[in-house]
């Protein structure tokens, strides 16, 4: 790969026979006129290597409780209760995943907060895209009126919402209901997955749409045919949004659902920690590492499509 | 509205598909259904809980109870939730410092009429008034966790201590002086290796409180009106006094102990870093499980002053909703779960301390092993937490007495200082629910 020389025409005291004094605005231009492409070369392997030790660094931070959590799943209830921790199990071993297996329904839950997270992501963001579509084209006083209404319910905490909540589903008989939590979830996520959308929308340029119409497309064929393919990216973000915030989702799920058959991988979750914050860390941790799977699985089959530049030369600047 | 509507008609769409909702409270043949909130931990108590449910299944086919699990961490907002929203569990196991607020807000039934004569005596008197407000009682109190001493043997005995049994226990004064014993720099390196205790003061208020008993405190009291008012003096600042000359002048506590539970404090007591800590009773399970091969450790009583071995506890509770239909019925389940021998199974299950006093003679929590007997030696002198019936005690907890009592441990605040954010402040929070 060829590196291109400094350009002449960044240094505006090129001209300047001698070095500037310090600090002299000419300064900057006289130091760039000294580096020479070798310079230059290893000026930026060094901030590319930069950029990659910032870059190691952040996903060490991101990574390391994953790690931990992994590792502590695989330790005995002696080495956790050891004076120097190890980074690595010192004698590995799956007791505390058959100890998990053990104590609580894992596998039901986790089928449980599948089957919710899933229907809840499919749902709001199947609602949300001709609504955000709505109000991302059609700007009138109703829809500014709605993004507002919108912004403000995202600001409602819990404990506001989660009495007049119980008691609605309660008349509605959808308490200890799967069905339930998965409307519950779809209307607490709706707000913001409007939000993101709309932002998506707004981005495919209206020209595209008035093109499809000239050339005979209906409201619908345009938005299926046209807007939708390249909404993809934005549509993987709200799922995985939609998704991840209804698997992880604790306190609707707590109040909700009684029947030991029907609660969620996050409430199962909490039945590892006892009085006083005493935690059955092992098994904790053993059940906490399942619980990151399905997560994990759904971003790495979603990751791919979320791709930018879709848009780049679909119409002219 | 229109991201309202869309909502609500998904409501409305699933609520037709759901057409399952909360399981009547009788059936068309007249079977009594109750549903049991349970707050067993360890496995084998939570085993012990099902198979006593599966028991009376079988015994009482007219009145069937279905078992569901829940949790310490979230039991308080859950239960909140269900009673606001009328879908209260019939039974209900939760500890007696929560019950005040149920209680005095209505939503729990008073078992006085349905109690059985045979609970009520087996149960000590001491026991009753943890769960007693107005003339009425709200749950009843099964099991119940004293603050022992969990101390490492070797270190003990290297130092030539006499061991404190609840027949002659340590005074506060020993217990100074044992730390300071205790303490040593083995390598000379001018830095302490070993502590002769940590404190776990992560959550201070609680242990601070009921420990003021043995040197006769209070801490809440009542005055002629019989309202709550808050009471810092000698004999409730005694022990607190204590624990702050050993962080800050006696060296012989660890001041990062104090930011820890009691779970954090284990890898040192193991390491040998703490020769004893003060912990509930229940901590015996994580010592049994994580101690390595060989490590002696042995469970003795705090300490005590003329008042004997005295202090507060919170006893874990079997309550009803006021909202079931079917209290005599609950209360019957209640007593059963009660019967001596089933207390025992579930006291030993989540290795706590039974109230039953046929329980308390029962073999398997009279013997030496995990230190077992220590527990039942030390039942006698359990008194109610005199946090308990305090209405406007979390508060006082949260927003006043914890941060002052953490700063008042690290040093940062006096005596005095603590004495006036205690009691002057306090009394204010309690004035406020007692209008």
């Amino acid at each position: 790969m060829s590196v291109p020389s400094p350009s002449r025409s960044r240094s505006p005291s090129l001209s300047a026979p001698t070095p500037p004094a310090p600090g002299a605005p000419g300064m900057k231009g006289a130091r760039a006129m000294k580096r020479t492409p070798a310079k230059v070369r290893a000026l930026r392997l060094a901030g590319g290597a930069g950029q990659y030790l910032a870059l190691a660094c952040y996903l060490i931070f991101l990574g390391f409780p994953l790690l931990w959590l992994l590792s502590t799943s695989f330790k005995t209830a002696r080495e956790l209760g050891s004076l120097d921790p190890a980074w690595l199990p010192r004698h590995p071993g799956l007791d505390n995943y058959r100890a998990a297996f053990d104590a609580q329904p894992l596998l039901r839950s986790a089928l449980n907060s599948l089957v919710v997270a899933c229907a809840a992501s499919l749902i709001s963001v199947t609602v949300a895209v001709p609504a955000a579509y709505a109000l991302a084209r059609h700007r009138s006083l109703v829809g500014r009126a709605s993004s507002v209404w919108i912004l403000v319910s995202q600001t409602f905490p819990f404990v506001l919402v989660i009495i007049p909540l119980f008691l609605v589903l309660k008349n509605l008989r959808l308490i200890d209901s799967i069905a339930g939590l998965i409307a519950v979830y779809v209307v607490w996520n709706l707000p913001f997955s409007l939000w993101m959308l709309q932002g998506y929308v707004k981005a495919v340029p209206p020209s595209l749409e008035e093109a499809a119409a000239i050339d005979g497309a209906g409201r619908v064929r345009t938005l299926v045919s046209v807007v939708l393919p390249l909404l993809a990216p934005g549509l993987v973000a709200t799922l995985m949004f939609s998704f991840v915030t209804a698997w992880n989702e604790f306190f609707f799920a707590l109040v909700l659902l009684k029947s030991p058959e029907n609660q969620t991988m996050s409430v199962i979750l909490t039945r590892f920690l006892g009085a006083e914050g005493v935690a059955d860390l092992g098994p904790l941790a053993a059940a906490s590492v399942l619980a990151t799977i399905p997560g994990l699985v759904f971003f790495a089959l979603l990751q791919r499509r979320l791709v930018g530049g879709m848009l780049a030369g679909a119409v002219k600047a | 509205m229109r991201t309202l509507l869309p909502g609500a008609a998904t409501t409305l769409a699933l609520s037709l598909l759901a057409g399952c909702g909360a399981a009547p409270d009788t059936t068309a043949d007249g079977e009594i259904r109750l549903e049991f909130l349970s707050l067993a931990w360890q496995k084998e108590s939570v085993e012990a809980n099902k198979r006593l449910v599966r028991q009376w299944n079988e015994d009482h086919p007219g009145v069937q109870v279905r078992y569901v699990q829940g949790s310490w961490d979230s039991v308080h907002d859950q239960l909140l939730t269900s009673f606001l929203g009328g879908e209260a569990p019939d039974i209900i196991h939760d500890d007696a410092s929560d019950l005040t607020d149920f209680a005095h807000g209505g939503y729990l039934a008073d078992l006085t009429p349905y109690l059985p004569k045979r609970l009520r005596d087996d149960i000590p008197q001491e026991s009753w008034e943890t769960t007693s407000y107005d003339e009425g009682v709200y749950g009843v109190p099964f099991l119940q966790e004293p603050r022992v001493l969990i101390a490492n043997t070797k270190l003990l005995k290297g130092s030539g201590v006499r061991l404190p049994t609840a027949q002659r226990p340590w005074t506060w004064q020993d217990f100074e002086d044992i730390s300071k014993k205790l303490t040593r720099d083995v390598d000379g390196d001018g830095r302490t290796d070993t502590y002769g205790v940590a404190w776990a003061m992560k959550e201070p208020v609680a242990q601070s409180v009921n420990l003021a008993l043995s040197t006769g405190g209070k801490v809440f009291t009542k005055d002629g009106d019989g309202k709550n008012r808050i009471r810092y003096d000698t004999a409730e600042s005694s022990v607190p006094e204590l624990v702050r000359r050993q962080v800050n002048e006696d060296r012989t506590a660890p001041r990062n102990g104090l930011g820890m539970s009691g779970s954090d404090t284990l890898p040192g007591f193991f390491g040998g870093r703490y020769a004893m800590l003060p912990l509930n009773f229940s901590y015996r399970q994580q010592v049994r499980q994580q101690a390595p091969e060989g490590f002696g450790w042995t469970v003795l009583p705090m300490p005590g002053d003329s008042t004997g071995l005295t202090q507060g506890v919170a006893p874990q509770t079997l309550s009803v909703s006021r909202d079931s239909a079917h209290k005599k019925a609950a209360v019957d389940f209640i007593a059963y779960l009660n019967q001596a021998d089933h207390q025992v199974e579930l006291a030993t299950g989540d290795w706590l301390l039974p109230t039953s006093r046929e329980a308390l003679k029962d073999p398997a929590v009279n013997t030496r092993r995990y230190g077992w007997r220590t527990g039942v030696d030390i039942a006698a002198g359990l008194r109610p937490s005199p946090v308990l019936g305090v209405l406007g005690f979390a508060e006082w907890k949260d927003k006043i007495a914890t941060p002052a009592y953490q700063e008042y441990y690290n040093g940062a605040l006096g005596t005095d200082e603590l004495r006036t954010r205690l009691v002057a402040d306090g009394n204010r929070i309690l004035d406020r629910y007692q209008r």
